[in-house]
C-alpha cells in the first residue's frame, strides 16, 4: 500500500498530457454485432441496435448452445464478444476462457490466475466477479485478490499485472474495470471491513499508477477542489472528505467503488457511486461521512472530480450508492439535456444533469419506500437535495441497542448492483428491483484490520401489502420520475437487463429463467429455464449474420445468501409469502451460459 | 498479516481432540448436549459444563438472545439469515448440533479450509476479532436453539435480564468500561 501510495504522488502530477483516444474500444463498441463492454456502451444503457430477435418472432427463441464454466459459485457479469471471440469469465478463481465462435464454442486459451483462498473469505457475501473488459487487443481482468492483470488477447499470455489492494486488510475486488483512452479505471471492495474507497486509472500500456481519488479524506487524497468541485453548484470548501467526520474514522471510513462506471467522451467525465460509510453503526461515525453514497463527476485525465451530489448523507441503513449512472440525451421541456439516471439503493430514482450536476428528479422506485418523505428539490432550501428522513425509521435517532422495525428497503435496497437497461425508443428506463423491508438493530463495534467492521443485526423480510413476492421489474420515465408498469416476481431481480431495438427487454430470475418482455407494455413474450439462478446480466450479439442472447446462470452472491433459505419462517403467516420464500427449492449452484437464437 | 491466537482458545482448541473422540463414540448426540442442567449468573450449562440455551414460557436467556444479534451482524452475510445456511456457506444450526463446543470454537478462532476441485470453501479465523470472540457463547447457543428446533425462526419475542456478570464479562473482553 505505502509503495502505490508514493508512486503515486510521483505520477499524479505528469499523467495528464499522455492522454491518448482509444478509439479501438470505442470502435468495437459501435459494432452493434459485438458486445465489447460490460455495460454495452459508455453510457451504460445496455442497449442493443440488433433487431432480428424482436418482440414479434422471440417467443419462437430456443437455445443454440450451453457452456459449463467449472465454477459452482455466484456467476454475475457476461460474456464480451469482440470479431470471432468470446470471452467468458467465473467467480473465484477467475478464470476465463476464450472461446472460437467460428468453431462452435471451442477454447482457444484459458488463463486461470494462482490466488489464495484466503481472499475468500474476506469477500462480503460471495466470490462473485462482474466480468472482464477489452482494449488495444487486451482483456483486463480485475481479480478477486485486487489483482489488476492485462492479457493478450489472442493468446491469454500475460503483457502486465499490477496490484491495486491488500487482501489482508479486507480489500477485495468484485467489479469489472473500465477502459477510458490511455487508462483502465478500477475500484475497490470491503466496505464492511473498514477498507477506505478510491478509484485509480493505470496505464493501459504497462499497469503503472497514473492517478487515485479517494472517497473521504484530505484534498489531496480525494482529488476534489474546494474551490471548483461544486456540490448541487456550490464549491466544496476544504477538506471537505474529512471535515464531516470525527477524528480519523475516515481512515475506515468505506465509501468503495465496487459498481459499474460509465463514461461521456464529450465531457471527458467519468461517473460512478461511492458505498456505505463505514460501520453500519451510525452513533460510531457522527456527521454527513463526505463523500461516501456519493456520485461522483471526474476527469478521467487528471482524476479531479468536478462535481459530486451526496445521496444519502450519514447513512443509516447500508444504502451503497454504487449502483450504475445511464447517461442518456434526452429533451426536458423541449430543451436538449445531458442526463445521468440513477437508481440508489436507498429506493429514489435520480435524474440529473450530468454537466453541472444539478439535481433534477428524486422519486421513489418503489412505493414502498417509507425511510425519507421525500429529497427536497428547492434550491433555496437548507435541506437542497437531503432525504427527509422519517424519525421513526432513523437507525442513529432510536439508537445503538435499539431494534429499528419496518425499514423499506431493506439494505440490499430498492436495486443492489444488477444494472437497469435504457432503450432510446420508448425513452425508459427498465429496471430489476429487490422489494424487500428490514429490522436494523445498530451496536458498538471494535475495528480490527482484515476483520469485518459490522456493527449492526439485520433481518428481512417482504413487505406487509405487498403482492407477496421480494421483486419486481420495472419501467420506468426518468423525466417524470414514474414508474409505467411493474411486474411482480417472487424473488429479487437479480440481474442484469438487456434492451434491444427489436422492442424486446431481457431480463433473469433468481429460479432461473430468462425472460423477454414486450419493451413497451411489460406484456411476458418468453420466458426459458436455465440450470441455475440468474444473478448474471444478460447480453447479445451476432455472429454469421444471426443474432444470439446470451446470459450466465449460477446463483450466488447477495441473493444467494439472503434468499436461499428464505428470509422468514414459511410457517409464520405472511401468506402468499410463504409458498416460495426458500429459494432453494427451485435452484442449486453451477455456472453455466445459455445462447439463444431462432429456429433456423 | 500475521495472525496471533489468543492463549484461552489454544488450550480450548487442544481439548477439541479429546472432546471430539469421546463424541464420536456417541453416534446419537445425547439429550444432555441441549438441556440445561444449571444455571450461573444468567448463564445456562449443560451437565458436561458445556454452555446451552434455555427457553421457558417463550422467554430466551439473554446469551441465546445476544447470541441472536451477534449471529446476525457477523455470521449471516455467509451463512444465511437464522442459522439456515446460504448458497455460499453452510447451515450452522445443523452445525451447532453435530459439532462439539470445543470443536466449534476451534473452528471460529482458527477457521478451516475446504479448497479443492469441487469447494472453494474458506472460514475465516476469527481469533483477533472481539466482535466475534467476546460473544461465543452467545452465538454457541444460539445456534444450538435453533438446531434443536426449540427456537423458532425472527428476533426472540421475550428475553432474561442482561446479567451483572455477563456485562462484566462483556466489557472485560471488549477492553471497555
Amino acid at each position: 500500500m505505502k509503495r502505490l501510495l508514493i508512486l503515486l504522488a510521483c505520477t499524479s502530477i505528469g499523467s495528464a498530457q499522455v492522454a491518448l483516444a482509444n478509439p479501438d474500444l470505442q470502435k468495437q463498441i459501435d459494432d452493434p454485432n459485438q458486445w465489447a463492454i460490460q455495460t454495452g456502451d459508455y453510457a451504460n444503457m445496455r442497449y442493443s441496435k440488433l433487431d432480428q430477435i424482436n418482440k414479434d418472432n422471440v417467443g419462437k427463441l430456443q437455445v443454440a448452445w450451453t457452456f459449463s464454466t467449472g465454477v459452482l459459485r455466484g456467476h454475475e457479469g457476461s460474456p464480451l464478444v469482440i470479431g470471432d471471440m468470446m470471452y467468458v469469465h467465473t467467480p473465484f478463481p477467475n478464470t476465463v476462457y476464450a472461446l472460437d465462435l467460428s468453431k462452435e464454442g471451442q477454447i482457444v486459451w484459458k488463463y486461470e490466475p494462482k490466488q489464495d483462498s484466503e481472499v475468500i473469505p474476506v469477500m462480503c457475501c460471495d466470490t462473485v466477479n462482474r466480468g472482464v473488459a477489452y482494449a488495444d487487443n487486451k482483456i483486463f481482468l480485475h481479480q478477486a485478490d485486487t489483482t489488476v492483470v492485462a492479457l493478450d488477447a489472442k493468446t491469454g499470455k500475460v503483457i502486465w499485472s499490477v496490484k491495486n489492494g491488500d487482501p489482508s486488510k479486507g480489500e477485495t475486488n468484485t467489479a469489472t474495470v473500465m477502459p477510458v483512452k490511455d487508462k483502465v479505471i478500477v475500484g475497490i471492495s470491503g466496505g464492511e471491513f473498514g477498507v477506505r474507497g478510491s478509484v485509480t486509472a493505470y496505464s493501459m500500456a504497462d499497469g503503472k499508477l497514473l492517478w487515485r481519488g479517494y472517497s473521504m479524506g484530505p484534498d489531496s487524497d480525494t482529488l476534489i477542489d474546494p474551490e471548483k468541485t461544486t456540490h448541487l453548484g456550490k464549491p466544496v470548501g476544504k477538506d471537505s472528505g474529512t471535515a464531516t467526520w470525527e477524528g480519523d474514522q475516515w481512515k475506515i471510513g468505506g465509501g468503495t467503488t465496487w459498481g459499474w462506471y460509465s463514461y461521456d467522451p464529450e465531457l471527458n467525465l467519468m461517473y460512478y457511486g461511492s458505498g456505505n460509510p463505514s460501520t453500519w453503526n451510525p452513533t460510531q461515525r457522527p456527521g454527513d461521512n463526505r463523500w461516501s453514497m456519493t456520485i461522483f463527476a471526474r476527469d478521467v485525465d487528471t482524476g479531479m472530480a468536478k462535481w459530486v451530489y451526496q445521496m444519502t448523507p450519514h447513512d443509516e441503513w447500508d444504502y451503497d450508492g454504487i449502483n450504475e449512472m445511464i447517461l442518456t440525451d434526452q429533451q426536458i421541456d423541449g430543451k436538449d439535456r445531458k442526463l445521468l439516471t440513477h437508481f440508489d439503493r436507498n429506493g429514489f430514482g435520480y435524474t440529473l444533469d450530468r454537466v453541472t450536476g444539478e439535481l433534477l428528479v428524486a422519486e421513489k422506485y418503489d412505493p414502498v419506500v417509507n425511510w425519507a418523505t421525500e429529497v427536497v428539490m428547492d434550491p433555496k432550501s437548507e435541506q437542497y437535495g437531503r432525504p427527509q428522513v422519517v424519525a421513526q425509521y432513523s437507525t442513529e435517532q432510536n439508537g445503538e441497542d435499539t431494534n429499528t422495525t419496518g425499514v423499506c428497503p431493506a439494505a440490499l435496497g430498492t436495486k443492489d448492483q444488477q444494472p437497469a437497461a435504457y432503450s432510446p425508443k420508448t425513452e425508459l428506463f427498465y429496471v430489476p428491483t429487490n422489494h424487500v423491508c428490514m429490522d436494523y438493530e445498530p451496536f458498538r463495534v471494535s475495528y480490527t484490520a482484515g476483520q469485518p467492521y459490522v456493527g449492526a443485526t439485520l433481518s428481512m423480510y417482504p413487505p406487509k401489502d405487498s403482492h407477496g413476492g421480494m421483486g419486481n421489474f420495472i419501467a420506468w420515465d426518468n423525466k417524470e420520475g414514474k414508474i409505467k408498469w411493474s411486474l411482480p416476481e417472487p424473488f429479487s431481480v437479480w440481474s442484469g437487463a438487456l434492451a434491444t431495438a427489436g422492442d424486446v427487454v431481457f431480463y433473469g430470475t433468481l429460479e432461473g429463467y430468462l425472460k423477454a418482455v414486450d419493451a413497451t407494455t411489460g406484456k411476458e413474450l418468453y420466458r426459458f429455464k436455465t440450470p441455475s439462478g440468474v444473478i448474471g446480466n444478460v447480453m447479445t450479439y451476432a455472429h454469421g449474420g444471426k443474432q444470439y442472447v446470451a446470459v450466465l446462470s449460477g446463483v450466488g452472491g447477495w441473493a444467494g445468501i439472503g434468499l436461499a433459505a428464505g428470509l422468514t419462517n414459511p410457517n409464520d403467516g405472511l401468506g402468499a409469502v410463504g409458498g416460495y420464500s426458500a429459494l432453494s427449492n427451485y435452484t442449486a449452484l453451477g455456472g453455466t451460459l445459455t445462447v439463444f437464437k431462432l429456429p433456423e | 498479516m500475521t495472525r496471533m491466537i489468543p492463549a484461552v482458545p489454544l488450550i480450548l482448541a487442544a481439548l477439541t481432540l479429546v472432546a471430539g473422540a469421546a463424541a464420536a463414540e456417541d453416534a446419537e448426540a445425547p439429550k444432555d448436549n441441549i438441556t440445561a442442567a444449571r444455571e450461573e449468573n444468567g448463564r445456562y450449562y449443560t451437565a458436561d459444563d458445556v454452555p446451552t440455551f434455555k427457553i421457558k414460557d417463550g422467554t430466551v436467556d439473554w446469551l441465546t438472545y445476544s447470541g441472536f444479534r451477534r449471529y446476525h451482524a457477523e455470521c449471516h452475510v455467509c451463512h444465511g439469515p437464522e442459522g439456515e445456511g446460504s448458497s455460499y456457506a453452510p447451515a450452522l444450526k445443523n452445525s451447532a448440533m453435530t459439532l462439539d463446543y470445543y470443536a466449534f470454537v476451534d473452528v471460529v478462532t482458527n477457521g478451516r479450509k475446504k479448497v479443492n476441485v469441487a469447494e472453494n470453501s474458506v472460514m475465516p479465523a476469527f481469533g483477533q476479532n472481539v466482535n466475534v470472540m467476546c460473544y461465543l457463547d452467545d452465538i454457541y447457543v444460539y445456534l444450538k436453539a435453533r438446531g434443536s428446533g426449540e427456537l423458532p425462526r425472527g428476533r426472540p419475542a421475550k428475553k432474561e435480564p442482561k446479567s451483572d456478570a455477563i456485562r462484566d464479562a462483556e466489557n472485560a473482553c471488549l477492553g471497555t468500561n
